[in-house]
């Protein structure tokens, strides 16, 4: 009897459980590999090389390492740069943090404030950047006029001074990351277990204490994706600098992902080796993050078989 | 609940928050209010010194009249429309099916093809860039629409796959072995019992990619150049250039090119917000 059936199950039908997932698998890796996977491997063989996007590619070594790492003052001010944004950004947390216990309450028409207050995340940075640049215009812009009633005057205005210029698009990018932070506290605030609150008060927990040991312990998921989403937002940064200042003044805010641009694709001319030599170091400084985050996630996922 | 519902406060407390809430607003969101009277601003306050003041005269349909007809606005607007709506397709189907893939089937390699899903939609733009833009060459691609919509596929089926995988991941199991001992043939488990569940997620991520497409910057000007293929977001860049100190006309650009996506964002609030925050609450 079985002789009848088994040469109508074909191989397709034997193996469907073991094969279907690939079948469904494999568009979307040959595209991820194409744009994403394979890219990365090549930026590092690019980066051994003297390369002008068109012509024969020139083996040079590690001669672009030795030259970025070797005293390259815009490669250090871009560095440094990028630590800046890390440092100053993370405190888009504790804010977004602050905002979401404000708006935490149930009265009328609160979520049409919460919507408004999350606004700003959804526009383009380069909207965000225009419109902050207008902000800190020299004498015409608002924050100088501000300023200026209490007798400070920042000379060229905050962006045409190299001293604060950076500072000044970090406060702009710190403005959608608020919101975005806001966003995942308001959603955690909302899951927090109202009976350990309860049971927390009649304890007599309230305010701070309350905040550091009953809510932020419950609110640490949401905590780790701020954490994320604003590391990887600061190393990203380019659109803001891109549109504000275009690097200046002389220079002095430019970051890794924006000189590597200025590198590879300028009107300076196309150096891609030494372009693709600062995108690696800048791969390496996420990486120390992508790993942590990577181990998290794979701590989750083992708790959760 | 905490902090401390304001019901149970006292009359005064209940009013200073009600009364303090339009001011935090507005402070928060004075440089959005500070564009939107601009860009209704005659060009002569500008000349005039009269940034911050009150409009002299209203203008809004002159400055956005000019904004539309007089400029090449239109065009990149409808160019990023042809940028971002393929790309929500595509990369919706793709990774519709590797989420499938990856949530329902337990085989070698699970794991790691997810995380390498999820490493790649870390890494820094900058390390891709050299390569896809030579790739986008090679393809003949370049200064295309179509260039940059294979791009940005590829890119954010890495971050659909993990929303995918991890929500299908919540599905009642049950559901497709049910479905199977029925003998039902996977695929169609994927079509009649898995996709219609997963609708919540489907709207969820067309927002959100929606969005991000939409604002996206860096590879318009990595991928693009010029009025022929370049999203708004580009656009308003050379319109800045184009119109220097023209704030009136540069603020009526920036509203006009900021408005799909925050149109998108009102209307599907509810998917918007659980897109953007999952995994915020375990």
């Amino acid at each position: 009897m079985t002789t009848t059936t088994a040469p109508t199950r074909s191989w397709y039908k034997r193996n469907e459980i073991a094969v279907t997932p690939w079948l469904f698998l494999i568009p979307g890796i040959i595209f991820f590999a194409l744009y994403v996977i394979f890219p990365i491997f090549q930026s590092f063989w690019i980066s051994f090389h003297e390369w002008d996007g068109l012509g024969e590619k020139t083996w040079v070594g590690t001669a672009n390492y030795e030259r970025l790492l070797g005293g390259d003052r815009k490669f250090s001010i871009s560095f440094w740069n990028n630590v800046r944004w890390l440092a100053l950004y993370l405190l888009a947390i504790p804010m977004g943090l602050f905002i979401s216990l404000f708006l935490n309450q149930k009265v009328f028409g609160i979520r049409l404030y919460k919507s408004l207050f999350f606004f700003p995340f959804v526009i383009s940075q380069v909207v965000v950047g225009l419109v902050f640049s207008w902000f800190y215009l020299p004498n015409d812009g608002l924050f100088d006029i501000i300023v200026g009633t209490v007798g400070i005057d920042v000379s060229g205005g905050i962006l045409g001074n190299p001293n604060t210029a950076t500072y000044g698009i970090i406060a702009a990018g710190l403005w959608p990351q608020t919101a975005y932070c806001m966003i995942l506290y308001l959603t955690g605030l909302n899951a927090v277990d109202p009976e350990q609150v309860e049971a927390a008060r009649l304890d007599g927990a309230k305010g701070a204490r309350m905040l550091w040991y009953v809510i932020l312990p419950q609110l640490k998921p949401a905590t780790f994706i701020a954490f994320v989403v604003t590391i990887i937002g600061a190393l990203r940064s380019f659109d803001f600098i891109a549109v504000m200042t275009n690097g200046g003044p002389f220079g002095s805010t430019r970051v890794l992902s924006f000189y590597m641009f200025e590198e590879s694709l300028s009107e300076f001319g196309f150096r891609m080796g030494y372009g693709a030599a600062i995108a690696v170091v800048l791969f390496f400084l996420m990486l120390i993050f992508i790993a942590y985050f990577l181990w998290s996630m794979y701590q989750d996922e083992k708790g959760a078989r | 609940m905490f902090p401390t519902p304001i019901e149970k406060r006292s009359r005064q407390w209940q009013l200073g928050y009600q009364a303090l809430l339009p001011v935090v607003l507005v402070i928060w969101l004075l440089p959005l209010i500070a564009v939107a009277i601009f860009s209704i601003k005659p060009e002569a306050d500008f000349v005039n010194g009269n940034y911050w003041g009150m409009p002299s005269s209203f203008e809004m349909f002159t400055n956005y009249g000019k904004v539309f007809f007089e400029s090449d606005m239109p065009r990149y607007l409808l160019n990023s429309v042809f940028i971002t709506v393929p790309t929500v397709i595509g990369a919706i189907i793709l990774s519709s099916m590797t989420g499938f893939a990856l949530g329902v089937y337990r085989f070698r390699g699970n794991l790691l093809i997810f995380f390498m899903f999820i490493a790649g939609n870390f890494v820094p733009f900058q390390i891709l860039m050299v390569p896809v833009r030579d790739l986008t060459l090679d393809l003949g691609l370049y200064d295309t629409k179509m260039g940059l919509v294979l791009f940005h596929v590829a890119f954010q089926t890495g971050f659909c796959t993990l929303f995918m995988r991890n929500f299908i991941r919540q599905l009642p199991y049950a559901l497709i072995e049910a479905a199977r001992v029925e003998g039902v043939s996977e695929w169609r488990i994927f079509v009649y019992v898995v996709l219609p569940l997963m609708k919540p997620a489907l709207a969820a991520l067309s927002v959100l990619i929606f969005t991000f497409i939409w604002n996206d910057y860096f590879w318009a000007i990595v991928l693009t150049q010029g009025p022929d293929s370049q999203p708004v977001t580009a656009g308003i860049t050379s319109f800045n250039s184009q119109f220097r100190a023209a704030y009136h006309l540069m603020s009526a650009g920036s509203i006009v090119a900021a408005l799909p996506p925050v149109a998108m964002f009102f209307l599907m609030q509810k998917h918007f917000i659980a897109g953007l925050t999952l995994g915020a609450v375990k």
